[in-house]
């Protein structure tokens, strides 16, 4: 095992980092807390009969009054704190992480075929990309969200709040993607490798996904963590907004926007256990994202 | 002056202490020219980094003694160190593009250097660096002085560094490759300027280098290494030109020289389990020919011309393109080896890509077998020639893409032109070519990074053979290879050329390289034809005056070496 983990350069360095270990500690288990957030959590926060108004405001188990039954306290309605933070928390990645998917397909496919080819097709990308990085992430959401508003028909609005959610969020992000993937192409497309393959006459396709696309891996997979906190953050930004989740299905965003009420008033669990449950996600993504580069980038060894 | 004795530098890793240098010794004596040879990998930096005191962490001197004059290097402290350096000794690197800093000029630079190691006013050390950059031969140099270092040429800047490591006299000078990014013409400025200096300064110069013909141009004495130990040190004359140990024997008969074509280079094949596989080519080699004997093609080019848009300078008019190549015209007959001569800049990579249709000419027409070769993107990519000429690269390290296995690497023009349809027939043919070109067939399952620059050539080339090409281009094959590499490499080339009767076009800087490969020679120069001919009149009487030049300037060994 030890000798295995000497061998691969990157295990070997995760090794040597407690910061690092506690971040992929923290991470971990809040997605496994997240995923499995229907086996795990003390009660089903989305059914109204299982929780009563009778418990509401609870404090958490270690202050005064604080119940054995809610370890984190009770919001206003009386919800466990815990099982609102584990779905709100699924929600949260559910989100974050299709949308980082359509984020990072949708701008590696273009940045990649922008560095390809480059020339017109190239100019015209990237200029839509200068265009949606103008627009400020909320902007592009509120857009997104008014159009589904105004073409889908209010039964479905309900159901695909979360689908305009994902779909507003990935078009605020491929632009990294994009960029990213352009600049590396661009820096493979002098490589003699390339050179080598597009003189033998393959296909552009080929040369794209099957030579280019496994050398750039690595930075991309770097904007994939760093995005996928940024996808969090501002599906959280616009859910306490209000544009995102409804109350009914919480996720961490709307948990942290119920919490604002409470600020002043002495019932802080409301607010600051999500908060602080988002801001420990946030950063331990973050800090495997910083993790990832180091191992990627061979100069800062 | 210099006394290194039993010099020992390891490297922790997290396999254990690495030992980058073993017992080391060596003696340089004031004004003398002490060349360190060896391979990449021997040590040579790390000697050089261990005696300034600038060994890239974590290494460290492990045992042995080190001596300035009276001071001892092993026992001075950080400060006194860091004092040292640039007073005592001083250091001339590489690339003359990047140990200049860009945004200073020329005077601050020195003056600032000659300011941090002695107490004097400006204008005294302003005096001073005029005095020294005359001294290097820069004309006009308090007006020169003025300028930043992007203005100067490679040859001119790598004399202001010369200047910079001389200002504040200096007892030793490492000089670490100084003339291996320059052409022929600026590094024998660039040379005798170096000899000049240690005759009438009495500087002592630590010439670290690979290229041999250097050292028995300059040095008075040499050491040879290799990984990391001492093989044989002595003055140069005996120890080049009389050799006693069987290592420093194999160099020299690696050595291509230039004033003769030797049939092939005497050296052991790369060592491993490489030539057990030797006899395993057969198949690969019937495959090849196909039964019958080979019909090699001709090349012609005429009047090619190729320009890039220049850099727009005005925004109102047109910038002026810049010509790569302007009329070239040459055949390349059917079966010979066409070597293609030229420094830096000379358009020679250029041509290569138009030959390959990377780039496409302005004008000009080329032929190959007689009919038609399209230029650039007008060349589909299902023209014939794609599969017939193929192209050896010159860097290995980016040539294989390093996410694939050897086995795809080499599968690729299989499939692509459709030549063998069975992908366990691919698999066998790749791994019978692997060791035909002198490589062990396991190979097929590893990644490019496992091997060696040499092998990864070795397999660049059986690439090149697996599309079954009539042509094959060569550019810089060797330039970032050791010369016993390159040695055996040339030896494999030119046993492919004859078995396939293959056209080859062999692109070198390096003129006794292509003196050993070429039948017929291209000169060019700013992307012009200086001489063309076949090869042994070309370097025996020269026509032109630049091909005069440039073989009288490229440093060679005494005739009676060897």
């Amino acid at each position: 095992m030890w000798a295995f983990i000497k061998r691969h350069e990157g295990l070997w360095l995760f090794t040597r980092s407690p910061a690092v270990m506690i971040a992929a500690i923290v991470a971990l288990a809040i997605m496994i807390g997240a995923v499995f957030a229907p086996w795990i959590a003390p009660v089903n926060p989305y059914d109204l009969a299982s929780f009563s108004l009778m418990d509401g405001l609870l404090p958490p188990v270690w202050e005064e009054f604080g119940s054995e039954r809610f370890l984190l306290g009770t919001d206003d309605q009386g919800r466990d704190m815990i099982s609102s933070i584990l779905y709100g928390a699924r929600l949260s990645l559910i989100i974050g992480v299709s949308a980082m998917i359509i984020a990072s397909v949708l701008g590696v496919g273009l940045g990649l075929a922008a560095g390809y080819f480059g020339g017109r097709f190239d100019a015209i990308v990237m200029r839509i990309a200068d265009i949606q990085l103008a627009l400020p992430a909320i902007l592009t959401a509120l857009l997104i969200d008014g159009i589904a508003r105004g073409i889908l028909p209010p039964e479905m609005q309900q159901d695909l709040r979360v689908a305009v959610l994902t779909l507003a969020i990935a078009l605020s992000l491929w632009v990294n993607f994009a960029r990213t993937a352009r600049a590396s192409t661009f820096v493979q497309m002098n490589k003699e490798y390339v050179q080598a393959a597009v003189m033998q006459g393959q296909h552009p396709l080929r040369i794209m996904f099957v030579h280019i696309l496994p050398n750039i891996l690595g930075p991309l997979l770097v904007i994939m963590t760093v995005d996928l906190a940024s996808a969090i953050l501002l599906e959280a930004t616009l859910s306490f907004l209000g544009i995102g989740l409804p109350a009914d299905s919480p996720s961490l965003g709307t948990l942290i926007r119920i919490g604002m009420q409470f600020l002043l008033s002495g019932e802080w669990w409301i607010l600051w256990i999500p908060t602080l449950f988002l801001i420990a996600l946030v950063v331990s993504i973050n800090v495997l994202g910083d993790f990832l580069r180091d191992v990627f980038n061979p100069r800062l060894r | 002056m210099l006394k290194v004795d039993h010099l020992t530098v390891k490297f922790p890793s997290r396999f254990g202490d690495v030992t980058a240098v073993e017992n080391m010794s060596m003696h340089i004596g004031p004004g003398e020219i002490h060349g360190l040879v060896g391979e990449s990998g021997a040590g040579k930096s790390t000697v050089g980094a261990a005696i300034i005191g600038l060994l890239q962490s974590p290494g460290f001197v492990s045992d042995g003694t080190m001596t300035l004059g009276e001071t001892d290097l092993r026992s001075i402290d950080r400060f006194e160190a860091h004092a040292l350096r640039g007073k005592r000794i001083s250091m001339i690197f590489q690339d003359p593009q990047t140990s200049l800093n860009p945004l200073m000029r020329i005077e601050d630079q020195l003056i600032e250097t000659i300011l941090a190691h002695e107490d004097m006013p400006t204008s005294a050390a302003q005096k001073r660096a005029v005095d020294l950059l005359e001294e290097m031969g820069i004309e006009g140099a308090s007006a020169r002085m003025q300028s930043y270092p992007h203005q100067f040429s490679g040859g001119m800047r790598q004399r202001v560094v010369i200047a910079l490591a001389l200002c504040t006299n200096p007892e030793l000078i490492i000089a670490d490759e100084p003339t291996t990014a320059l052409d022929v013409a600026v590094q024998s400025q660039v040379l005798e300027l170096i000899r000049r200096l240690a005759d009438v300064r009495k500087v002592s110069f630590m010439l670290i280098t690979h290229d041999i013909g250097v050292i028995a141009q300059i040095a008075d004495t040499v050491t040879v290494m290799r990984r990391g130990k001492l093989i044989e040190n002595g003055p140069t004359a005996r120890v080049l030109g009389h050799p006693e140990h069987d290592y420093t024997k194999q160099l020299m008969a690696a050595v291509p020289p230039l004033d003769r074509k030797i049939a092939r280079f005497q050296v052991p094949d790369e060592d491993g389990p490489a030539t057990a596989g030797k006899s395993k080519g057969d198949a690969a080699e019937a495959w090849l020919l196909g039964g019958k004997k080979p019909v090699p093609v001709g090349l012609t080019l005429d009047a090619i011309n190729v320009a890039f848009p220049g850099v727009r300078t005005s925004f109102w008019q047109k910038p002026k393109p810049f010509v790569a190549l302007s009329d070239i015209s040459f055949d390349v007959t059917a079966g010979s080896v066409t070597g293609i001569v030229g420094e830096s800049g000379s358009g020679k990579s250029t041509l290569a890509k138009t030959l390959t249709g990377l780039i496409k000419p302005e004008s000009g027409t080329m032929t190959l077998g007689g009919s038609d070769l399209p230029g650039g993107k007008a060349r589909s990519r299902h023209h014939p020639s794609r599969q017939l000429i193929q192209m050896v690269f010159q860097d290995p390290f980016s040539s294989l893409n390093s996410r694939h296995k050897i086995g795809a690497i080499l599968a690729e023009p299989l499939w692509l032109y459709g030549l063998v349809e069975d992908k366990e027939e691919r698999r066998a043919l790749c791994a019978d070519m692997l060791a035909l070109v002198g490589m062990a067939p396991e190979a097929i399952d590893k990644y490019p990074h496992q091997f060696s620059g040499g092998q990864r050539q070795r397999i660049a080339v059986a690439r090149a053979l697996l599309a079954r090409p009539k042509v094959l281009i060569c550019d810089e094959p060797t330039s970032a290879l050791d010369v016993s590499i390159q040695a055996q490499l040339l030896n494999l080339l030119k046993d492919l050329q004859s078995a396939f009767g293959l056209t080859v076009i062999f692109i070198s800087h390096n003129l006794s390289v292509v003196r050993q490969m070429a039948d017929d020679v291209v000169v060019l120069r700013h992307g012009r034809i200086q001489e063309t001919g076949p090869s042994e009149r070309v370097y025996q009487s020269p026509q032109a005056d630049y091909t005069q030049r440039l073989l009288a300037l490229t440093p060679t060994m005494p005739s009676d070496w060897r």
